[in-house]
Order: structure tokens, then C-alpha cells, then sequence
């Protein structure tokens, strides 16, 4: 079953004999650079290999359609408790640009004790399954082979079932995972000496299929108030956790440091995470490094988030990534939606495309407060591992609150989140393995009792799943009502019927967005746009931001709310694209009836780079088809085309009206055409008016024979002035 | 209980401000390694109910199985020993497969004082 762009997903046949799936393959793929990317008219540096099937940035309609794909893997992160849902939106990400797609756990995964089985509805994220795996990876391998680029699929060996998920992530082709036994022991209040027993196994495990770990240090500065003043402690938390996964028998290569710019703006940025970021690869050469974007100190306006992504961007470019994370800039307003995914994906891919290069111009200086901020962070951090070392050891440490303290070390806030030893979930729950303590599976960690006749330590059981995955005891679903199957039913009208709904997350979820500014303060504006939304007919109609213009003068609002209603497809009129005609056609008819056409960009309006488009002969315009093409400039007076048509007999105006204030571009055409009119000559000549804000019926509105908006070629014109000079067109 | 302290680091770093940045960096990752080392020593030697159910799984039994397993074999005291260990024994004794051994264990075919049987020493 491949994937054909034009149609969607079919989620009952990627179910079909889910249970015999198996990955085709393992381990983690960066994105292969290209040295000195020829794209359209350009070369860039730190571009990777081009994508088969992509949707380029909005502006690439003036670059020829290309679709710069920037050397860092793009990460997306995915949940919404439908994994149904989640893979449609991994798709749309793909197509954008998105080649490592992680999906959040449903709250209170890491508590439980043991696999979640089947495929339930989660909260806040998706509960970690093998079936839920399973059809997601068979989804993504269909996606990256659309796309024409390896996706990679992660989520989290984390909680009090570490060791059971990495199992699970190994045997079903998962390519990383977060794994640091600190955030269970900060974070989720697992006992620490479990936490580390556990992940040492995880570890080595994830490190047997070549997984890409990430790590969890830079939930520090998500906790702490002033996360800056936490820098010294992500290093210290970064280091345990890498030196902890090499001696479990990771690769250094295959351990991702999670870091994130503490600060954002107003703060001066750059001024105070350039420092932390210069220092981190300097301490961590040869680990990876994934940048992942400041979600701290993020407000409701997608605007504003978006703008400190983009700075996050730029250290990443200055410095350096491995993998960039993105954050949906929405995600301080609801649980992320499908499209602000995308959104935030081509942010990225918007960002390092403009940026390509600019190492070759730029260089960070050697001396100055960039490198005696560093070197003081770096010394803050050895100062921090002293006194832990002093206190007692690691354990000892967090048990006396050093970890996520909001003073900048060897400051202290008095602060920190203490834990333990013997307290947390799951505390006394490591048990000493005995002189002949056995496992007899491979790539297990720590004592094993094997005996020496073995060459492998499955072959005292045949095989163990690593090495024939036949072996795997799958399990379909073990709730009657809470599975994927129930939940297909219910929105298969939406799915595979005449059904439209608009939709955030979920297929037909009805969620919509709407903005409005309200001249009025902003506690008064968020109470009549509730009135509003309901006026409107939105169910559970909620403010998601507020924005004062001016304390009285007016308030920017956004809110959500659902429609109950669909709309059926069959009863739409879609008009039928018109096909242009092949060049030939174009090319014979008008050396036959040899054509004059008067252009000009009519008004006060100085664009002429889309009428341009529509007739050089060099952007593929209507030139090369042999029209003989009067081009009389911009800002002309409507009378001054008028006057040129006449005088060159023309058989066709096209004229270009982009500016719309006050409707100006409805009265140009309407001008044009009551004077073609008013001199006699309108029987004559055919009238086409272009630009951004022209559609064909507004044209017609306006007396004009057609109208073209955004999108038209030279093709689609020559071919409306041929079949309007052949009858065809009425 | 965490301490307030105010920001002593010029005073601090005294011992550090001379050493050269890879100086500096050995520094760091020396001490990561010392604090990192008991860390590790003590997850070599120790296991758990999910490091049991981990092996069990690889093993070739569902989850569901697998809980079952390491629960009755936590009851018996025998974690120390390796659930799949205490089923190897368990399939070498009454003659059966490994996964017949695991699944007669989660049917109640046998019960802690079977399990503590298997390794109270062969020349009883």
C-alpha cells in the first residue's frame, strides 16, 4: 500500500494485519548534506538533499517553487490522545519538512506500572502502546516514503517502566527516545535509586538498536522562575546523564543534549544565551546537540512566540544543531493544533533558509563577554559537581535540594526540589542480584550470570525477540469500548463520506478560530466577544488571547469555539479549474491572428512584479506565445490606457491592480470598462484585469472579461485571450 | 533541607580561575565520572520488577504475562535470582517449554513454595 499524494491516509488499511507489521528498519538517520546546493537561482551551504514531495514556504510562488531542506533534522512534537489523528498530522509535518516526529504520553503514563495494551484515548498525549507504535511506524514508512526521507519516530523511556519501553521502542523500530533517570527522580517523584537501576538497563537496551537518546536537562529552566540563573545546573545535569548512558554502553554519538535558550525577549536574548550555548559545545564536543525552543516564557500571542523561536533559531545557526526542535507557537494557549505543527516546522525551515551561510559572513568573537560569560558558566558547573561530590554524592545531593534551585550557583534560593532516598514512587523497590542472578536475553545490563558455553545469552532459550521478532507475543485490545476501531466508527461520515468539519486536532472536532478587535478595554472586550462567539452560533465559545492596542482605544482578540454543523461535499459547486492550453495551440493561433495587447498597472500602485510575471517572455509569459505586448508602465491613468489601446488597435487590456483600499481596484476596472465603453471600442478588445485581490467573478462584477488573482501563469492568460478570440468563451 | 546562600563564586573559584580551558573541561568531566561511578556500580548489581518484566518480554511473553510472571516471582522472594532464570529452572524441572513454564505460572500452577524449591540446592 503506497501513499498517492491526492489521497488521504486510510487508517482501516494501515490496521489491516497490524499484528504480523514489522519495522523494516532500526536506529536513528541524520539528513545527508549536500556541499553547495544548486536551488533555482541560488547556492547554498548548509543545505541537505532535496525532498521528493514537499509543500515549499508560502513565498517560494517568486523562487521558482524550491524547497530548501536545512541540515539539522526538524523535529515536530505530536499528541493529542488520538493516534488516528496524530498520524494525519505527522504527514502534513513530513510534507513540511519534519523528519523526526516525537509523540507525547498520555498524563500518568510514567506512573504506571507496566505497557499500556491497545490503543485508548489519552489526555494531554497518547498512551504508549505497542499497537499505537506499531501502526505509526507503518504509517511513517509509507510517509517517508512519499516525502522521499527517513522519518524518525521517538517518545519516552521514562517512569517506572523504563526498562519494559525500551524493550518495546527496540522491538518496534522506534529511532529515539528521551531517556534521563534525573527528570523521573525532579519531575515525576520516582525514587531515585530505582530511577538510575532502571535507566541503566533502558540504556543499553535503546544503545543495542543505535536509538538516539535525548535528555531532560532543560526541564530545569522550564521549572525554575528566572531560568537563567539555572545555567550552571544544566550542564551538571547534562553531564550526569551522558557520563551515566556511555558507562551503560551508549555511543557518545548517539547521546543528544535537550537544550534550550533559558531566556527569551524582553530579556536580552542573545546577550545572555549566546554564553550558556557557546559553552555547552565547548564542554560537550562530540555529543550531539538538540536545540529544542524556549516554551517558558511563552504568552498566548503565536506572534510573539514565534518571534523568539526565530532568535532561538539564530543561536542555533551562530552555535550549532543537531536535531531543532520546534514548539508550536500556540501551545501557551490549547494542546498544540495540527496546524500550528506545521506552522512551527516551516518557522524553522524559514529561518535557517534565510540564514544559510552566514557563518561564512559572520564569526563569534574570541575574546570579550561572550567567551568570559562562558568561562564562568563552565566554572560555576565544576563548582556545582564539587560540592556534590563533597555533600556525598549524587543522591545525597538531591536529597538535600541542590537541583532546580532559582539562585544562580553557588547561589542559592533555598528552593530546590528536594527528594529522598527511600521516598518517591516505587521507593524499595531494587532488589540486589544474587552471584547467580540470570537473564537469558541479549543486550541486558549489568551482572548476568551467563554461562561460558554460550555464544550469545538467548541461545539458552532458542531466541530472544531481538533476534527473531517472531517471537513477539502481540496484543490487539483489551477495552471493548475505549479503541481506535469505536472511535473510527463514530467520525466515519468525516472520514469517508461527504462530511466537512473544521478541525483543530481530531477529525470533525468543529474547533474554530476566530480574531477580532474590539474597540473597548480589555476586560470588557473579552466579555462581549464571549457574546459575540455565542451571537455567532460557537459552542463553548473561550477567549485564547487577549491583546491591549491601547488601554481604552481597543483590544485584539482570539477565541475558539465549535460549529455543530458539517457541510456535504456533494452539494458544493467547485468550479473546474480551467486547463491552459498546450504552447503550440497558443503559439499557431496567434501567428495566425496576430494579437495586440495594451498592459499597465493601473492607479497609483508602483507593483509590477506580477504583471511582469504575465507577460516577460523570460518568467514564461504570454511574449512567448507571440503576443505583441505594449507595456506602459506603472501608476497609469485608466484614460491613458484607453488612449494606447486606440492607438495601437489593441485586442486586448490587461491591466494589474494590486493596491484594494477602499475597493480601488473593483473602481479601476469599472472605469476601464465604462470608458472602453464611452469610446466605442469595448465590442472590440478584451478586457482582463490581475492582481491579489482579483478574482474572476469580482472581476466580471466590474464589467471586465476575466479576472486572475494569486497563482496565474502566462499560460492561463494566453489561453482565456485564445478561446475568447475563438468563441469558445462567451 | 536546602540552604540560602549568596553568590560566593569570586571567592569560589579561586583553586579554578588559573586552570586553561581544557584544564577546566578535564576538571568537569573528571568529577561527572566520580559522581556518575557509584551511580553505576549500584545498577549493575541490582534489578528490578521492570528490569524483570523487560527480560520476561525479550523472553517472548505479552505484558500482560509478564506482570503476572515477575509479580509471583517478587512474591517468592526470587527476584535476585532473574524471573527468566527462575522459569529456566522452572521448564529444566517439570520437563516443559520455557514459555509453557511461564504461562503455568501466571495459570496458578504453581505456587512460592514450587518457585523457592527450584533453588534451595540440588543435593537436598
Amino acid at each position: 500500500m503506497g501513499l498517492k499524494p491526492d489521497e488521504k491516509l486510510d487508517i482501516e488499511k494501515l490496521l489491516d494485519g497490524i499484528e504480523n507489521y514489522r519495522p523494516r528498519r532500526k536506529g536513528w538517520t541524520w539528513r545527508n548534506k549536500v556541499e553547495d546546493k544548486e536551488l533555482g537561482d541560488f547556492t547554498y551551504k548548509e543545505m541537505s538533499e532535496d525532498l521528493e514531495n514537499s509543500v515549499p514556504l508560502p513565498a517560494a510562488s517568486s523562487f521558482e517553487d524550491i524547497d530548501p531542506q536545512p541540515e539539522p533534522v526538524i523535529t515536530t512534537e505530536i499528541a493529542s490522545g488520538r493516534f488516528e489523528d496524530d498520524i494525519r498530522r505527522m504527514r502534513m509535518a513530513a510534507w513540511h519538512g519534519a523528519d523526526h516526529i516525537m509523540v507525547i504520553r498520555t498524563a500518568g503514563q510514567s506512573h504506571m506500572d507496566g505497557l499500556i495494551e491497545g490503543t485508548p484515548q489519552g489526555v494531554g498525549g497518547i498512551p504508549i502502546t505497542r499497537k499505537q507504535i506499531r501502526v505509526t511506524r507503518k504509517a511513517l514508512d509509507l510517509v517517508e516514503d512519499e516525502v522521499g526521507r527517513p522519518i524518525n519516530f521517538h517518545s519516552y523511556v521514562s517512569g517506572v517502566a523504563g526498562p519494559e519501553i525500551a524493550v518495546l521502542f527496540a522491538e518496534e523500530g522506534v529511532n529515539g527516545a528521551h531517556q534521563d533517570p534525573q527528570y523521573n527522580v525532579l519531575y515525576r517523584d520516582v525514587n531515585m535509586y530505582r530511577s538510575f537501576v532502571d535507566a541503566a538497563v533502558a540504556k543499553k537496551i535503546m544503545a543495542s538498536v543505535d536509538m538516539l537518546q535525548i535528555d531532560g536537562a532543560h526541564n530545569a529552566n522550564a521549572t525554575a522562575r528566572k531560568a537563567w540563573n539555572v545555567m550552571p545546573e544544566l550542564f551538571v545535569q547534562h553531564a550526569i546523564n551522558s557520563m551515566f548512558s556511555m558507562k551503560a554502553g551508549m555511543p557518545k554519538e548517539n547521546i543528544a543534549l535537550s537544550t534550550v535558550p533559558p531566556a527569551a525577549p524582553p530579556a536580552p536574548d542573545l546577550r545572555i544565551n549566546m554564553p550558556y550555548a557557546v559553552a555547552l559545545r565547548d564542554l560537550f564536543e562530540g555529543f550531539r546537540f538538540r536545540a529544542q525552543q524556549n516554551t517558558k516564557y511563552m504568552e498566548s500571542s503565536v506572534r510573539e512566540a514565534t518571534v523568539t523561536h526565530t532568535l532561538n533559531l539564530l543561536i542555533s545557526e551562530l552555535t550549532s544543531a543537531d536535531l531543532q526542535s520546534t514548539i508550536t507557537p500556540d501551545e501557551g494557549r490549547n494542546v498544540p493544533w495540527h496546524y500550528y505543527n506545521v506552522q512551527a516546522v516551516d518557522t524553522a525551515k524559514q529561518a535557517f533558509a534565510g540564514m544559510d551561510g552566514l557563518k561564512e559572513i559572520l564569526e563569534l568573537k574570541d575574546e570579550g563577554i561572550l567567551r568570559e560569560d562562558a568561562r564562568k558558566l563552565k566554572e560555576r558547573a565544576v563548582l556545582f559537581l564539587e560540592e556534590i561530590k563533597e555533600e556525598g554524592g549524587y543522591f545525597k545531593a538531591v536529597s538535600e535540594g541542590y537541583f532546580v534551585d532559582s539562585g544562580h550557583y553557588p547561589g542559592r534560593n533555598g528552593d530546590g526540589i528536594v527528594r529522598q532516598m527511600d521516598g518517591g514512587v516505587a521507593a524499595n523497590s531494587i532488589v540486589p542480584r544474587e552471584d547467580d542472578y540470570l537473564a537469558p536475553v541479549c543486550d541486558h545490563f549489568g551482572y548476568n550470570n551467563l554461562p561460558d558455553d554460550i555464544e550469545k545469552p538467548c541461545d539458552l532459550i532458542g531466541e530472544c525477540t531481538f533476534h527473531n521478532p517472531d517471537k513477539i507475543d502481540f496484543i490487539d485490545e483489551l477495552d471493548e469500548e475505549d479503541n481506535v476501531e469505536e472511535r473510527l466508527k463514530e467520525n466515519k461520515e468525516f472520514r469517508k463520506g461527504n462530511k466537512l468539519k473544521p478541525e483543530v486536532q481530531w477529525l470533525g472536532d468543529g474547533w474554530v478560530n476566530t480574531t477580532l478587535f474590539l474597540p473597548t478595554t480589555k476586560d470588557v472586550a473579552e466579555v462581549a466577544a464571549q457574546k459575540i462567539g455565542e451571537k455567532m452560533g460557537l459552542k463553548k465559545v473561550e477567549v485564547i488571547h487577549r491583546e491591549v492596542m491601547h488601554p481604552s482605544e481597543g483590544t485584539l482578540i482570539e477565541m475558539k469555539g465549535q460549529v455543530d454543523f458539517s457541510i456535504d461535499i456533494e452539494n458544493l459547486e467547485i468550479p473546474e479549474k480551467e486547463e491552459p492550453l498546450p504552447y503550440d495551440e497558443l503559439r499557431g493561433f496567434v501567428e495566425e491572428s496576430p494579437t495586440n495587447v495594451v498592459a499597465a498597472t493601473v492607479g497609483e500602485d508602483e507593483h509590477s512584479v506580477g504583471m511582469r510575471e504575465i507577460i516577460d517572455i523570460k518568467h514564461g509569459g504570454i511574449e512567448k506565445f507571440g503576443f505583441d505586448v505594449t507595456y506602459l508602465g506603472t501608476s497609469i491613468p485608466i484614460n491613458k490606457v484607453v488612449d494606447a489601446a486606440i492607438e495601437v488597435n489593441a485586442d486586448v487590456i490587461l491591466i494589474s491592480t494590486i493596491i484594494s483600499h477602499n475597493d480601488i481596484h473593483r473602481k479601476n476596472m469599472q472605469k476601464l470598462h465604462d470608458l472602453c465603453v464611452e469610446k466605442g471600442i469595448r465590442d472590440d478588445v478584451i478586457l482582463i484585469a490581475g492582481g491579489t485581490q482579483v478574482t474572476d467573478d469580482i472581476a466580471k462584477e466590474a464589467g471586465m472579461d476575466a479576472g486572475f488573482g494569486r497563482g496565474t501563469h502566462g499560460d492561463d492568460v494566453a489561453s482565456f485571450i485564445v478561446k475568447k478570440e475563438r468563441g469558445e468563451i462567451e | 533541607m536546602p540552604i540560602d546562600r549568596e553568590d560566593n563564586f569570586e571567592e569560589r573559584r579561586q583553586h579554578l580561575k588559573d586552570l586553561s580551558d581544557e584544564e577546566l573541561k578535564e576538571k568537569f568531566w573528571n568529577l561527572a565520572e566520580d559522581i556518575v561511578d557509584p551511580l553505576i556500580d549500584t545498577a549493575e548489581g541490582h534489578t528490578s520488577q521492570s528490569i524483570e518484566r523487560s527480560v520476561l518480554l525479550r523472553m517472548g511473553f505479552n505484558s500482560l504475562d509478564a506482570k503476572a510472571i515477575v509479580k509471583k516471582v517478587a512474591e517468592s522472594d526470587l527476584l535476585g535470582k532473574g524471573a527468566g532464570h527462575v522459569l529456566l529452572k522452572l521448564a529444566e524441572k517439570e520437563n516443559m517449554e520455557v514459555k509453557e513454564a511461564g504461562l503455568a505460572i501466571v495459570d496458578g500452577k504453581f505456587g512460592k513454595d514450587n518457585l523457592k524449591s527450584l533453588f534451595s540446592g540440588g543435593d537436598q
